[in-house]
C-alpha cells in the first residue's frame, strides 16, 4: 500500500484508507482510480501530477 | 492574541495589513448600519444607501487614491503566517455578522413602511452584503478543515448559494479560463449576456459534480450527504422561518436579495477571467492553469476589504493558500481599478470593452489563440482588431 501526494496543495491519497468521501473505498489501489481524477482539495493537480511517497 | 513577528517563524516579516483585514468586516457590516441608523437616530432613507453608495463610489475612489500594494509575504515566512489562527478567527466573526445583518435587514423590510426607493436601498444593501457572503464562503470553502467548510455552507445558505462551496472548488478551478467553464467570461460578452450563461451553468454544474460523487459513492443524489441540498436545507429553513415571521410577501423580497447576492459573485466572474484563454494540449486536455489566466487588481482598499481576492492569478495557482499568504507577481494581467470599479465598469458594456479589450489583446500578446472568445462575436472582433490566425496547430481557441 502506498501513498500519493499532490505537489500542490499536500493532499495525500492513502491506498489503505482511499477516500470514502470521494467515493474511493478503502484499499481502493491508485492505480484503479480514475485517469480523469484530479486533486479532491486543490483541483488543480492531475493524477499524473501526484507524487507516490516513500514508507 | 499576541502574535510577534519575531518570534514566532515570520523570519522577521511584519504583516503590515495584518490589522487592516478587519476592513473584511467592517465594509461588509456596512449593511447592518443603515436599518441601525434609520431606527436609532433618524428614519432617513438616504442612511439605507450607505453601503451601496460606498461600494460604488467611495471603495474605487478609495482605490484610485490610496493605489496600489506590491509587497508580498516571503516564501520563508509563509507557513507561519498560514498557521496564525489570528487570520482565520477574522473569517469566522464574518459569518455571525453577515447573518445578523441579513435576518436584522429582512426584519427590517418586514416591519417598516418605505417608499419604493427606501425598498431598493435595503434589497441593495443586504444583497451586496450577500456578495461579500460569497466571498467569505469562498475563501472558507477552498481550506481543508471541516470547521471551514461548515462554515462556508452556513455562510453561503443566506443567499441559496451553497452549490457555489461545491461548483468553485472542483468545477470552476478545473475548467477555469476554457470554453467548458460557465463561470469564466469570453472576450465580446456583456455581463448581461454572461448572467444567462454563469448561473444556470453553475448550478448544474454543482449538481452534476455530487451526482457523481455520489455514484461513486453507493448513493442517491438525494442522499442528505448531498453537498448541494446540505447547505439548501438551511436556506429553506431560514426563509421559512422568516415568511412564518414576516409573511408570504416577505418571499420576493428575499428572492431580489439572494438574485443580487448572486449578481455579486456573477461580476466577480466576469472580470476574474474576461477573453483569458487555456491551450487545448495535444491530449485534449487544457493546459494547466497559469498566473496569466487571471486578471489581477493589487488596489489596496478593495483587497482589504475581499480578503485579497483580487490576487487572483495566485489563487488559481494555489487555491489553498490563505487570504494573507496570497502574493503579487510581476506581468501578471491587470486591471485597472480594483473590483468595485470594474462592476461599475462593466455595466455598461462598450465602456467595459474600450477598457478592457486593448489590456485583453496585449495581455495575450495579440494571439487569437489565448483568447476565449465568444463564438458569435469571433469574426467580428477578429476583424475589429485587425487580428490573424496563427498558423494551424489544432490549439483550441474557443469552441
Amino acid at each position: 500500500m502506498t501513498r500519493y501526494q499532490c505537489p500542490e496543495c499536500g493532499y495525500e491519497y492513502d491506498e489503505a484508507a482511499g477516500d470514502p468521501h470521494q467515493g474511493y473505498p478503502a484499499g481502493t489501489a491508485w492505480d484503479s482510480l480514475p485517469e480523469t481524477f484530479t486533486c479532491p482539495d486543490c483541483a488543480v493537480r492531475y493524477k499524473e501530477d501526484f507524487r507516490a511517497l516513500e514508507e | 492574541m499576541q502574535h510577534l513577528a519575531a518570534d514566532n517563524g515570520l523570519a522577521g516579516y511584519v504583516d503590515r495589513k495584518r490589522r487592516l483585514w478587519l476592513f473584511s468586516l467592517m465594509v461588509p457590516g456596512l449593511a447592518l448600519v443603515g436599518p441601525l441608523l434609520y431606527m436609532l437616530v433618524s428614519p432617513n432613507v438616504l442612511w439605507l444607501w450607505l453601503s451601496t453608495i460606498f461600494g460604488y463610489v467611495v471603495i474605487p475612489m478609495l482605490d484610485g487614491v490610496l493605489g496600489e500594494d506590491l509587497s508580498n509575504p516571503p516564501e520563508e515566512a509563509v507557513p507561519a503566517l498560514e498557521a496564525d489562527p489570528y487570520y482565520r478567527y477574522v473569517t469566522y466573526a464574518l459569518v455571525p455578522i453577515l447573518w445578523v445583518s441579513f435576518i436584522v435587514n429582512i426584519a427590517f423590510l418586514g416591519l417598516h413602511e418605505l417608499p419604493w426607493y427606501g425598498t431598493l436601498a435595503v434589497i441593495l444593501a443586504t444583497g451586496g452584503s450577500l456578495g461579500f457572503g460569497l466571498n467569505l464562503g469562498h475563501e472558507m470553502g477552498h481550506k481543508k478543515t471541516g470547521l471551514e467548510r461548515w462554515l462556508a455552507k452556513i455562510t453561503l445558505a443566506l443567499g441559496c448559494y451553497g452549490h457555489f462551496f461545491v461548483e468553485h472548488n472542483r468545477g470552476h478551478h478545473r475548467d477555469v479560463a476554457t470554453p467548458e467553464d460557465p463561470a469564466s467570461a469570453r472576450m465580446g460578452e456583456s455581463i448581461y449576456r454572461f448572467v444567462f450563461r454563469e448561473m444556470p451553468g453553475a448550478f448544474f454544474r454543482a449538481w452534476d459534480l455530487e451526482a457523481q460523487r455520489l455514484e461513486r459513492c453507493g448513493k442517491s443524489v438525494w442522499s442528505l450527504d448531498n453537498e448541494v441540498l446540505q447547505p439548501a436545507m438551511i436556506s429553506a429553513v431560514l426563509y421559512a422561518l422568516l415568511i412564518a415571521w414576516l409573511g408570504i410577501e416577505m418571499l420576493p423580497v428575499m428572492l431580489l436579495i439572494a438574485f443580487w447576492g448572486a449578481f455579486q459573485l456573477t461580476q466577480a466572474n466576469y472580470i476574474e477571467h474576461y477573453g483569458l484563454l487555456r491551450r487545448k494540449e495535444p491530449s485534449g486536455r487544457y493546459e494547466r492553469c497559469q498566473p496569466h489566466h487571471s486578471w489581477n487588481s493589487n488596489h489596496l482598499f478593495s483587497n482589504w476589504a475581499l480578503f485579497h481576492l483580487q490576487r487572483h492569478s495566485d489563487h488559481h495557482a494555489h487555491p489553498t493558500r490563505r487570504y494573507q499568504s496570497l502574493r503579487d507577481f510581476p506581468d501578471l494581467p491587470r486591471l485597472p481599478n480594483g473590483y468595485f470599479g470594474m462592476y461599475l465598469l462593466a455595466y455598461f458594456p462598450p465602456l467595459w470593452q474600450r477598457v478592457m479589450d486593448p489590456r485583453l489583446l496585449e495581455a495575450v500578446g495579440h494571439d487569437p489563440q489565448r483568447i476565449n472568445f465568444l463564438p458569435a462575436k469571433r469574426e467580428q472582433l477578429m476583424r475589429r482588431y485587425g487580428l490573424s490566425e496563427a498558423p494551424l496547430d489544432g490549439a483550441g481557441a474557443a469552441a
